[in-house]
């Protein structure tokens, strides 16, 4: 096996396990969130704005997960 | 390769020895629309508002609202650079939108250089709210073994604003791209229509989590 089919399994595996964790994460916030906001509809304010600030906190995980693969196809030290 | 790198951008002229790139020729384009737009907008304004200036009114009064909840304070010395922040980020990632001009922040260099700018101007609000002893002091809080965690949160946050927009923006760009080679013309016109959802969504979250940390920073409490 050359280096760049490595890198592009490589990149693959880097993406696609890395995107399970968050996706759980995320649905399981969105689902509280969701049954706080039914819960108290007065505070859906409150409750949207933290969502979105954690959201996005956990899905910096696939993000970096995102640039470990753009690294290895684009600008692979390696190569 | 489906598309170009996402991490090289392309030179279009040199300005003595300093490469000017597709993208800083693109923010300069925004910031002349933009502050065109809003010299334009501020010429006459009238105490009893009616259109236009309601609308730019309305827009800077919810952004004021915004930070307010979030920083508990007066708004009004954080709005300038919050929610310039905002309408920036929203214009740079819809530009996309008109066909030929490419999105700034699918860069790694634009969201790098916004993110270094909220890095630096968080310990200057910090500083000015509460005095450098103070501000100093917030590192060690709870308890001084945590002074190296919040050290590296420091820098780790800034890191993760930079790569969230820039992943963010760049990802839906190359999904197009690759939608477009396989299937052709009208297909992805829905993928585009949710990118103008990502590319506000991606500008209120920045400009939130700017404010969260400018709000922390001036609270003296860490996140």
């Amino acid at each position: 096996m050359t280096i760049q089919m490595l890198s592009v399994i490589g990149a693959v595996v880097a993406v696609s396990f890395g995107a399970i964790g968050p996706a759980f994460a995320e649905g399981r916030g969105l689902a509280s969130a969701v049954e706080a906001i039914a819960r108290q509809p007065e505070s859906a304010n409150v409750i949207s704005r933290t969502l979105f600030v954690g959201l996005a906190m956990i899905e910096t995980m696939a993000i970096y997960c995102l640039v470990v693969a753009l690294l290895l196809l684009y600008a692979n030290p390696y190569t | 390769m489906v598309a170009d790198s996402p991490l090289q951008s392309i030179t279009l002229f040199h300005v003595g020895p300093v490469p000017v790139t597709e993208m800083v020729v693109t923010t300069w384009g925004i910031i002349v629309v933009l502050g065109g737009l809003c010299w334009w907008s501020s010429r006459r304004l009238e105490l009893r508002p009616s259109g236009w200036q309601a609308l730019l009114e309305l827009v800077v009064e919810t952004i004021e609202h915004q930070i307010e909840e979030i920083v508990g304070e007066d708004p009004r010395s954080y709005v300038g650079l919050l929610g310039t922040l905002f309408i920036y980020l929203v214009v740079a990632n819809l530009v996309e939108l008109i066909p030929g001009l490419r999105s700034p922040t699918a860069h790694l260099e634009t969201p790098a250089a916004l993110a270094g700018i909220v890095f630096l101007s968080v310990h200057v609000f910090g500083v000015r709210e509460r005095g450098i002893l103070g501000y100093l002091k917030s590192y060690a809080r709870p308890n001084i073994l945590l002074l190296p965690l919040n050290v590296i949160s420091e820098i780790t946050r800034t890191f993760s604003l930079m790569v969230r927009l820039f992943g963010n923006i760049m990802s839906h760009g190359i999904i197009i791209a690759i939608v477009i080679t396989l299937a052709g013309l009208l297909v992805p016109v829905p993928l585009m229509a949710l990118s103008i959802v990502i590319g506000v969504v991606q500008a209120y979250i920045f400009a939130i989590l700017a404010t969260v940390f400018v709000g922390a920073a001036v609270s003296g409490e860490k996140l």
